[in-house]
């Protein structure tokens, strides 16, 4: 599998990273490369193979419902780069 | 051409939980802006989620009412985008495996007929935060106290066809989740919300036109408005040789009406995988059977039962079963008062008078339902007449006490004395030369109507309390004597 | 005082040959004065050291003092620490004090232990090497010239040259097993979901595992009773009693089955690492262990199945990294989308973003059946692979690594060639099964390690399997530096 330059500007924006034009060229390189490698993969019959996404059996514990944290406002956004009257500021939405 | 139009809905139901669907943050409404946002809502590094039971109790509600398929293992998902009220970059979220699989709902229309409705799936998801946009300039301020506040989203099928039948679906939904206590129903704080899909196509034909989606409309009169003026904007365009774009448009609450949304994701590509951190839900037939027994009676039911055991009318009946605090509200009223029919009056009008003019739920009303029972109790013993009793109705409402505690201290005990309620009508009589000359000279059949002069005058100096039959008799024999 | 074991120094606390607060001084001085040539730390966290000690001390001599009271340790700085900068080697975190405790972090502090501050990793605990973090290399101690192995390596480091008595670590795909076969200590892998995930910050949510790095595997079980347990914060935690990792540890090896998997002793693997393993099984087999070839067929797949799934869990997991509620943000931005992407874009350096790129492609429309789905399904066949094999042995051995410590900057220019550094490991992280990496020799200087694979929550048998060969060998006890004091 070999990707090209507008792949990789469109991963990018998916990813929402910013890369460096003189970057791409590498980045595409590296991706396809690992991209080879997993295609390794597509060599074996796994049509009958149930996907595992969790590695033990084990299935959700419910939590009882009920209020167990209080306001920590002032700590959680003592560490924010951008607070204002306890909202947190970014450019301006366009819906 | 003779078009038809091809409704679909998406319907977010706020889970009525006490903490959120993944955190232990409240999810009360109207909080200071991110005073309920704890470290797993803020998306802190290194947090993660747990599964509030209550919010899959609630699906299982949900599922079990519709007569749908519960999914026996669902699992949560993770949509993949970036959206400053996101904290996450992704919404946990049910798309492969929903909790709730095909069901249906049955909605009447107007004039009569009934039509059933196919739930396609419902799924448990997490909500996002509000972004404000008008307290900075250039900026916007991000509030996550409703982020992770569990949402059952409803999706229908395509078989509505009007927007009569897209309300009536809607209402439908919104009395189930209300009465199963699963939803507030809320609409004007976002409890409830819709999203409509509409398309046009001509009549006949199989193939489904292209669609817009509506989002974010939380009002019943808005989502027939909506959907009305988008199967006429398709068909105009349409019939002008235009082309109906897919595209998304949003409801602004405060302006009442719709604007062009610019696309969260131009690429629409959201990623969706099995959510690593969450692991699938399982649950067994003993669980699904321990919800059913725990359902409390479901609207169409309730609707069946007001007509059948109380004799109420298809109308009424409709009304009261619809909200499930109105209907327990009436079934009270009608208990304590020991009428139904009285009761459903009552309910339907002095109280919902009051109410709409307070602008004021059942639930905050200030006369509860035994108080009215008691009221309508003293109007069915002939205590008080049914004039009094819209008195001591407002007095009541006015925190004044109860019905008997406003009857004696107002005095609005009915008059039942033959002795007493005689000498006010001699007195009338006495005192009204003029009137009694013009009934004298009347025609017999026209006398009837003239009496009501003469019953007003004795009501008046009774204050209201002479029994009006007892009043209506001795008039209507005394008058009548002096004609002869 | 710096050769001894956590176990040594909890006896030479109880016996008051020490105090706590003379014990971790003696290491804060030491790192000042030694750390400089391994950067095995990001962070020393000298003042709350000195007071945890304080306090150890006083609950000691109040009569109430724990197996862990007053023990110094170092935590990988992918565990949130309250009121300390908790960075995963990113700029992204660079200003990241954080709010809350983990887990970890949490039982440690209520054990009385004392932390001596955050290690150094690969940026978000992505790499093999630890060359990726946004703190600079950290240098093996064997031989400054080469990698310490990743991403634990600043753990791994500060072990190996006597900075902490111990240290936690984290293995996604081999992170505590490789760092500690290439700096010559012991490192554990629990069984997914031993180790509460909570405060952890996530690489890889269904791979991610924490545990102990330390000098000898006693002293890894000693930490596994501290860090070990369910944690109701945790989805993905395992309701099981705790128990107690120390109590198999001296139990004879008599009748053990060791299986050696055929695909780990393939002509590829570096002689004197074939060589020095092979002198360890030979050890086992004088301890009473017999062994027995055994197949783990879909070995091959390890590297390109986590290579998708690994990436892919990533690339969501870091989409929080937005510079909107904390972290790095960048300076100016003109709308929205800049925000994101230059906070994102400089924040991350070039590995993590190579990883959510590949991630992101993985995961996105008309590639998902071919990559992720594709990849979980082999990933069942390689659990299977060692479900099969277990149920024929009691443990599975090989090399930990397919060579000893490498160059610092030999492979930095082929992400893949480092990806197959972890080809031994990551294949018990794809299945959730425990593991160890054992001292078992050396080659030119630097150390090699044995990996120990065992059944699911088998970790108790692991440690005895371990203990027992450090009680037979002396390995463990090799010193790259001369630190006896």
């Amino acid at each position: 599998m070999s990707l090209d330059r507008s792949d990789v500007e469109k991963i990018a924006h998916l990813a929402r990273l910013q890369i460096d034009e003189a970057d791409i060229p590498e980045y595409t390189q590296n991706l396809s490369n690992i991209l080879d490698l997993v295609d390794q993969m597509q060599a074996v019959d796994t049509s009958s193979v149930e996907p595992m996404d969790h590695p033990t059996d084990a299935v959700q514990r419910l939590r009882i419902d009920e209020v167990s944290e209080e306001n920590q406002r002032d700590k959680l956004q003592s560490v924010s780069p951008a607070v204002d009257l306890g909202l947190f500021q970014v450019p301006k939405v366009i819906e | 051409m003779e078009w038809e139009a091809v409704i679909g809905l998406e319907i977010h139901a706020q889970l009525a939980t006490k903490s959120k669907i993944f955190s232990g943050a409240s999810t009360a409404f109207g909080a200071a802006p991110n005073t309920q946002a704890c470290a797993v809502d803020l998306a802190l590094p290194g947090t993660l989620p747990v599964f509030n039971g209550e919010a899959l109790r609630m699906a299982v509600m949900f599922g079990v009412a519709i007569d749908a398929e519960i999914g026996r293992k669902s699992v949560f998902d993770r949509k993949n985008y970036f959206y400053p009220d996101l904290p996450k970059g992704y919404q946990t979220s049910q798309l492969f495996h929903p909790i709730v699989g095909p069901g249906h709902v049955d909605i009447e229309l107007k004039d009569g007929t009934h039509k059933r409705i196919g739930v396609t799936r419902a799924h448990l998801e997490e909500d996002a935060g509000k972004s404000l946009h008008d307290q900075f300039p250039g900026m916007s301020g991000i509030d996550l106290n409703r982020a992770g506040t569990p949402l059952l989203e409803i999706v229908s099928e395509p078989d509505l066809r009007s927007a009569e039948e897209a309300v009536a679906y809607v209402k439908k939904l919104h009395a189930i989740v209300t009465t199963l206590g699963i939803c507030d129903g809320d609409m004007s704080q976002g409890s409830f919300r819709c999203d409509c899909n509409v398309s046009v196509r001509p009549k006949g034909q199989e193939e489904f036109g292209t669609r817009t989606e509506t989002k974010n409309i939380n009002s019943f009169r808005f989502i027939e408005k909506a959907i009305k003026g988008e199967i006429e904007r398709q068909i105009d365009l349409i019939e002008d040789g235009g082309r109906v774009e897919q595209a998304t448009r949003l409801y602004d609450a405060e302006k009442d009406e719709t604007r062009s949304m610019r696309s969260k994701e131009e690429a629409n590509d959201y990623r969706y995988f099995p959510c690593p951190d969450l692991l699938p839900i399982v649950i067994n037939d003993d669980y699904i059977d321990q919800v059913r027994d725990s359902l409390p009676e479901l609207p169409d039911a309730r609707h069946a039962r007001f007509m059948e055991q109380f004799g109420l009318g298809d109308y009424d009946a409709g009304v009261l079963s619809a909200y499930r605090n109105l209907a327990d509200y009436f079934e009270t009223v009608a208990q304590v008062g020991g009428d139904a029919k009285l009761a459903a009056n009552w309910v339907m009008g002095e109280l919902s008078k009051f109410l709409n003019s307070n602008d004021l739920d059942i639930d905050d009303s200030p006369v509860k339902a035994e108080a009215l029972g008691q009221l309508l109790l003293r109007l069915k013993d002939d205590t008080i007449n049914g004039n009094a009793a819209k008195q001591v109705f407002e007095a009541m409402w006015n925190g004044e006490g109860d019905a008997d505690q406003i009857i004696e201290a107002k005095g609005l005990k009915q008059v039942t004395d033959s002795g007493a309620i005689e000498a006010m009508v001699d007195e009338v009589i006495a005192n009204a030369t003029p009137q009694v000359e013009q009934y004298k000279a009347a025609e017999p059949e026209k006398r009837g109507k003239m009496l009501g002069f003469f019953m007003g005058q004795v009501m008046k100096a009774s204050k209201g309390t002479a029994n009006p039959g007892q009043v209506n008799k001795l008039l209507k024999g005394k008058l009548d004597a002096l004609c002869d | 005082m710096f050769e001894k074991t956590l176990a040594e120094l909890a006896q030479g606390l109880n016996n008051g040959d020490y105090s706590s607060v003379e014990l971790t001084d003696a290491y804060l001085n030491r790192i000042k004065a030694e750390d400089g040539q391994y950067n095995s730390y990001i962070t020393v966290t000298e003042e709350q050291a000195l007071a945890q000690a304080k306090a150890a001390d006083e609950t000691r001599a109040a009569g109430n003092a724990g197996p862990f009271t007053g023990l110094p340790i170092a935590h990988k700085d992918i565990f949130c620490t309250e009121g300390v900068r908790t960075s995963c080697g990113s700029r992204m975190l660079d200003n990241f004090i954080s709010p809350y405790n983990a887990t970890v972090i949490e039982k440690f502090n209520q054990a009385g232990a004392v932390s001596l501050g955050k290690t150094n990793m690969d940026e978000f605990a992505m790499g093999s090497s630890n060359e990726s973090s946004f703190y600079g290399a950290v240098k093996n101690p064997w031989n400054t010239e080469c990698v310490p192995g990743g991403s634990s390596g600043g753990s791994a480091a500060a072990v190996a040259a006597r900075l902490a008595p111990a240290a936690t670590g984290t293995d996604t795909g081999g992170s505590i097993r490789q760092p500690a076969a290439l700096c010559g200590i012991t490192g554990l892998k629990p069984t997914y979901g031993r180790v509460s995930r909570f405060g952890m910050i996530a690489f890889a949510s269904s791979l991610d595992q924490g545990g102990p790095m330390t000098r000898s595997a006693e002293d890894a079980a000693m930490m596994m009773n501290v860090m070990g347990g369910f944690d109701g914060r945790d989805s993905t935690s395992l309701q099981m009693d705790s128990e107690d990792y120390c109590a198999d540890l001296s139990k004879p090896l008599d009748g053990l089955k060791i299986g050696l998997p055929k695909e780990y002793f393939s002509d590829d693997l570096n002689p004197a690492i074939a060589q020095q393993v092979q002198a360890a099984i030979k050890e086992y087999e004088a301890l009473g262990a017999t062994t027995q070839e055994i197949s783990l067929p879909n070995t091959a797949l390890a590297v390109p199945a986590y290579y998708i799934i690994a990436p892919a869990e990533a690339s969501s997991n870091l989409s929080r990294f937005d510079g909107v509620r904390y972290g790095y943000r960048c300076e100016s931005p003109v709308d929205l989308e800049d925000l994101y992407k230059r906070s994102r874009g400089e924040g991350f350096g070039a590995e993590v973003k190579r990883r959510i790129m590949v991630g992101t492609y993985a995961l996105s429309e008309g590639f998902y059946d071919a990559y992720y789905k594709k990849a979980q399904q082999i990933r069942r066949l390689i659990k299977q692979d060692f479900v099969d094999a277990l149920s024929q042995v009691d443990v599975i051995m090989g090399p930990t690594t397919p060579h000893p410590a490498f160059k610092i900057g030999e492979k930095t220019s082929d992400p893949i060639d480092m990806y197959m550094e972890d080809i031994f490991t990551l294949s018990l992280n794809l299945a959730g099964l425990p593991g160890m990496s054992v001292p078992c020799g050396q080659t030119n200087g630097l150390p090699v390690g044995l990996q120990i694979i065992g059944n699911y929550f088998a970790e108790r048998q692991l440690l005895n399997v371990a203990h027992r060969f450090q009680q037979a060998t002396d390995w463990h006890h090799l010193s790259p530096v001369s630190a006896g004091k």
